[in-house]
């Protein structure tokens, strides 16, 4: 079952943004921006953390997920260590997600040329 | 003293035709499958043209055309008086860098995709206004340089709306002579309508052709005013790179002013592609569709007596980069170069 919700939801995010780029005179980056922050925003409402345990890879593959990420990360470092641990901890969770697009970003503009 | 060659309120009338001794253009491999295809003098395998970037690759094929251009007309470079030539790169460098091999004294124009009716125009005032024997008008663009310049990096992957146009890769040269010798009939331009800026408040950099149709009427409709022509005058009517969008909105705009030019009204964002063939979405775009089209197709048309007066009509979004981010408008412009298939009237009357 968990499959048919991960599609369901994951497809309505990326419909989401499909029909903003169709739809308003919003560029691809904005499009990215708003769905991060979209997801930071419903993490903060506790929203966005039943909705990964209810839909899986649905709810955490998307660019939302993102933003929920750095909203959990933010909120567990302040638990521990106050509101100073909101700045150190925003990019606790992210920073393998991070690292890979830097990593494998860095090995594919040595390998591959564009071709037009 | 009245502007004796000048006629209604934007024309130009050449006392004696300018010649077009030869033109070349040079073409992308899509443009060069398209249904033009074997009009071109060159038709290159892929888009880097064994240069080491994009850019040095249009600065290749603008220099190409001219050469070309110039070994049909048997001339040397040495002989040309001046270069007039444009592109959509900023600071026009393709144009540029050539003019730099070429070693021709060069005129750097920036008219967007108007570039080719500019130069065509400019090129051939300087000839009847007895300032050069020689010129050569020349315009490109490339796919890939201004997918780079005015939209995204090709490894960025951006989404393209179905109503944006394909920017061609081409270049297109003509070679421009009084020709006062010449007693066979050839191409010659007649007149020159240099078009005003035009806005009606299209933002969108993808939506080009909507942006360009107004301008496009505002200059066709003063060239047939300034010259008080009827509208079958003209056999063919094409402009620069409207596509599919702004053709349809042109037709609209024409049938309102009560021009209708019916079939003979066409565009060379049309003409260059199969749109519905070939991955180009409207059509194409950029200075190189009316260059290719023009310096191919069209003046084989003429030469070959299929049709005996065109009338070109480059158009130009004038926009960049930065006015676009910050939320401007796109102004636009278009001009008129009427090119006629016949001998120079003035030397039947000498030679008697």
């Amino acid at each position: 079952m968990i499959f048919l919700y991960a599609f369901l939801v994951g497809g309505a995010i990326c419909a989401i943004g499909q029909l903003l780029i169709d739809l308003t005179p919003l560029t691809p980056a904005h499009v990215l921006t708003v769905l991060v922050v979209a997801g930071g925003v419903l993490s903060g409402l506790g929203m966005y953390g039943p909705l990964v345990e209810w839909s899986g890879a649905g709810a955490s593959v998307p660019i939302t997920s993102f933003g929920h990420q750095l909203v959990q990360g933010a909120l567990q470092e302040k638990a521990t260590a106050g509101l100073y641990g909101v700045m150190g901890g925003i990019f606790d969770l992210t920073s393998s997600g991070i690292t890979a697009a830097i990593v494998f970003g860095f090995f594919c503009a040595l390998i591959f040329d564009p071709k037009g | 003293m009245k502007a004796r060659k000048k006629v209604g309120l934007q024309s130009m009338v050449f006392s004696r035709p300018v010649a077009i001794l030869s033109s070349a253009a040079c073409v992308g491999p899509l443009e060069g499958a398209g249904p033009l295809q074997g009009s071109f003098d060159v038709v290159y395998p892929d888009l880097l043209i064994g240069a080491k970037s994009w850019e040095a690759a249009e600065t290749t094929m603008i220099k190409e055309a001219v050469e070309i251009a110039l070994g049909k007309g048997s001339l040397s470079t040495q002989s040309v008086d001046y270069l007039l030539a444009g592109d959509l790169l900023n600071q026009c460098i393709a144009a540029n860098f050539a003019a730099r091999d070429l070693g021709i004294p060069m005129l750097g124009l920036y008219g967007a995709c108007s570039t080719m009716a500019e130069s065509a125009g400019l090129g051939a005032v300087l000839i009847d206004g007895g300032f050069a024997q020689y010129t050569v008008a020349a315009a490109s663009s490339h796919n890939a340089t201004s997918e780079r310049q005015y939209r995204y990096p090709t490894e960025y992957g951006g989404q393209r709306p179905p109503y944006s146009q394909h920017t061609v890769t081409a270049a297109g040269a003509l070679l421009l002579s009084n020709g006062l010798h010449c007693q066979s009939p050839m191409p010659r331009i007649t007149h020159f309508t240099v078009g005003k800026v035009c806005d009606l408040g299209i933002k969108d950099p993808f939506d080009m052709g909507s942006a360009m149709a107004p301008a496009a009427a505002d200059t066709l409709l003063r060239h047939f005013a300034d010259l008080a022509l009827a509208a079958d005058h003209y056999d063919l009517v094409v402009t620069g790179d409207l596509a599919y969008v702004g053709h349809a909105i042109l037709k609209e705009l024409l049938h309102q002013s009560n021009l209708d030019l019916g079939s003979r009204l066409n565009d060379c964002g049309l003409m260059i592609y199969d749109r519905h063939e070939q991955p180009v979405f409207a059509g194409g775009s950029g200075c190189g569709s009316s260059a290719a089209v023009l310096c191919g197709y069209l003046l084989d048309m003429l030469s070959s007596y299929t049709i005996k007066r065109l009338l070109l009509v480059g158009t130009g979004a004038l926009l960049s980069p930065v006015t676009y981010q910050q939320g401007e408008t796109i102004p636009c412009v278009a001009h008129a170069v009427a090119i006629e298939m016949c001998h120079d009237h003035l030397a039947d009357e000498e030679l008697r």
